[in-house]
């Protein structure tokens, strides 16, 4: 049934080594305090040369402290967050300069799921009416087939076809966002990305719809972004995890090997200041010192650098470059070798 | 894969369509019935009712229709109230009840001609102002901070000097300070509402401004519109009424309720029902509509 409805409009071979979406050099800046003139008096670099390959059917996470720019990443790959410099590709075709008509196919393809599930349905339309909003992008569904669409949609998340009638406030929140996540197949994607998707749920509707999302993600073949701060949800969901701190990707390795064997000293203070669901373990929680970082002023060199415990001179002075540690894992540290070495980032995990 | 998920056929959805459109009438009855239980809205409302059968059948209803109008009646001026003359007599000899009631036609639709072309210029000015930050956005802005830092009235009576006295010219020159208050507060509402996920759902769905202006923010910014033109109206009448007192709006022989205030003016210590009737017909009006409007803000707000 549903070769029917997700049929390929953009028709672009590619293969398992290139990757779904390629970000080079990207940059998301908003302009901040304008003056009369107009012209911004500083900039809030909320997302700096971010370098990121997304592979064709892997669910990536992103994890960070809040306010490190994870949502505006996401947001700038599906061109929500106006872009400042770099390259955004997206099945091989750069999207970073469309606009308007020309961006439409690109967005049917790339859609997103928000935090906040009840605030991101109209309280004013009924269910069927959001879904045919979105059905409106898809156009291998025709307009007289929208109802019975929809209500596949609904059967696609779960959800009864007598719902479809109904307005978002007569749901549970897990239900609403159930709703988006058909919102967001109705377009026929094939990259979603989930803005901390589930952290407005209780735990138990959590699992629900996690499991909803990897099934889909299984059915229909998709490339998912997981923005979230909950580093368990990450480890149960992703194949791959990217780090990120004060707009900078700093680390991106395997889900399993990421956390058993960090390589950024942050990545190692984020997992520390997990707190451990064991009475017994009387461990103190590995609380970073020092603030995050302003986005309008990072620091120099290294973003991480005033906090970090194995900061030296250079780390103030020199960004530090990539550090490939396989094809699809890098760090972006000085001393990430030097501290592989030492073994200083795997024994804090024995202690645990 | 899985069989067709619907088991159900096409003809079902219409009955499920219906059913669900019934239970939201239901619920609109159950708001519509909270409201009528209230003892001063459900009078306030029969108040308005009638004032409005009054004046739109006039002719019918006032025992003088030719008077009513301005035609002068000097055998029986002055007169205090009494059968034939229900509510007394003027300077002129016009029955009150009469001139009441055609002064009512100026008045109710000087109010309610102010309220609606307010919110019709001010409202889409205000999605516009609040949706876009652009230059466009800005001006609105400023031209409504412009209006809303002089006192509505000094505007008004300028503008009206300025292109003559008269009851049209009076409505005229009260839209224009009344619509940048629309402005201001849809203004408020939008930039609020375009923050919302709903609206950036929309984008992300490559949506226009228009589209998402009149599919997204209107509905959502009806509910304080409408309860402000119910509060509006009551001042709008009393407005107009005001420009009439002093001169610059209803010109005798017609009359509205402001005019005939003033008429009665000279004679209020002797003659007192020339001034008091008609200043009782537009309180007992202004205040039916702010109550009315109170109450249906409560339950909009219950709403949530």
């Amino acid at each position: 049934m549903f070769h029917v409805f997700y049929t390929n409009k953009i028709t672009k071979k590619t293969d398992m080594n290139n990757p779904l979406i390629k970000l080079e050099q990207v940059n998301t800046w908003f302009p901040n305090n304008k003056s009369i003139l107009g012209k911004p008096k500083f900039w809030i670099k909320a997302v700096s040369d971010v370098n990121l390959n997304i592979i064709e059917g892997e669910c990536l996470g992103l994890v960070g402290e809040s306010g490190c720019g994870k949502s505006t990443l996401g947001r700038t790959i599906l061109r929500l967050a106006p872009l400042y410099s770099g390259r955004i590709e997206f099945m091989g075709e750069d999207i970073g300069q469309l606009d308007g008509k020309v961006l439409k196919p690109y967005r049917a393809r790339m859609q997103m799921v928000f935090q906040d599930p009840k605030a991101s349905l109209n309280p004013k339309m009924t269910i069927f009416k959001v879904l045919s909003e979105a059905l409106h992008l898809n156009s291998s569904v025709a307009k007289e087939n929208y109802l019975e669409q929809a209500v596949k949609l609904l059967d696609l998340v779960d959800l009864r076809p007598e719902h479809i009638f109904r307005y978002p406030h007569e749901f549970s929140g897990g239900q609403q966002q159930r709703i988006c996540i058909a919102r967001a197949l109705a377009t026929n994607p094939k990259f979603i990305v989930f803005d901390e998707a589930t952290s407005a749920l209780d735990v138990s509707v959590q699992a629900q719809v996690i499991s909803l999302m990897k099934n889909l993600q299984k059915k229909l073949n998709l490339t998912y972004l997981f923005i979230s701060h909950d580093l368990s949800i990450i480890e149960h969901v992703c194949s791959r995890v990217a780090v990120m701190y004060a707009g900078q990707i700093i680390e991106v390795q395997d889900a399993g090997s990421l956390f058993d064997t960090p390589r950024h000293p942050y990545t190692k203070a984020l997992k520390n200041a997990v707190p451990i669901a064991d009475p017994e373990s009387r461990k103190e929680l590995g609380i970073l010192k020092g603030e995050v970082p302003k986005l309008s002023d990072p620091p120099s060199g290294c973003h991480f650098h005033p906090r970090c415990d194995y900061k030296k001179d250079i780390c103030s002075k020199k960004n530090p470059i990539v550090y490939k540690i396989d094809e699809n894992s890098w760090v972006r540290c000085h001393f990430q070798e030097e501290l592989w070495q030492q073994g200083v980032l795997i024994n804090s995990k024995e202690s645990l | 894969m899985k069989e067709n998920p619907m088991a159900m056929q096409t003809d079902s959805y219409d009955i499920m369509a219906q059913k669900v459109i019934q239970e939201h009438r239901k619920v609109k009855w159950f708001q519509l019935r909270r409201l009528l239980k209230r003892k001063a809205a459900f009078l306030s409302l029969i108040i308005l009712v009638l004032a409005l059968v009054a004046v739109l059948f006039a002719p019918w209803i006032a025992p003088y229709p030719e008077q009513g109008q301005g035609a002068v009646n000097l055998e029986h001026r002055l007169q205090a109230p009494s059968p034939s003359y229900f509510l007394g007599t003027d300077v002129y000899g016009r029955d009150m009840l009469s001139r009441v009631i055609w002064g009512g036609r100026i008045s109710l639709f000087g109010g309610v001609c102010i309220v609606f072309f307010a919110a019709l210029i001010g409202v889409p000015l205000g999605l516009w102002a609040g949706y876009n930050e652009g230059i466009s956005g800005a001006v609105i802005s400023r031209v409504v901070e412009l209006f809303l830092s002089f006192p509505s009235t000094l505007i008004a009576m300028a503008i009206s000097i300025l292109i003559g006295a008269g009851w049209f010219t009076a409505i005229i020159a009260l839209i224009i300070p009344w619509w940048p208050w629309y402005t201001r507060l849809v203004q408020g509402e939008v930039l609020s509402i375009k923050q919302t996920l709903y609206v950036e759902a929309a984008q992300m769905l490559g949506y226009g401004k228009l589209y998402i202006i009149f599919r997204h923010l209107l509905p959502n910014i009806m509910t304080p519109v409408l309860v402000m033109i119910l509060l509006d109206l009551g001042p709008a009448i009393i407005a107009i009424g005001l420009l009439s007192f002093i001169g610059l709006g209803t010109q005798p022989p017609m009359a509205d309720w402001g005019l005939m205030v003033w008429e009665g003016a000279p004679n209020i210590l002797s003659e007192w029902w020339i001034s008091i009737v008609p200043g009782c017909a537009m309180f007992m009006v202004v205040i039916a509509f702010n109550i009315f409007g109170d109450a249906l803000k409560d339950i909009f707000d219950s709403k949530g």
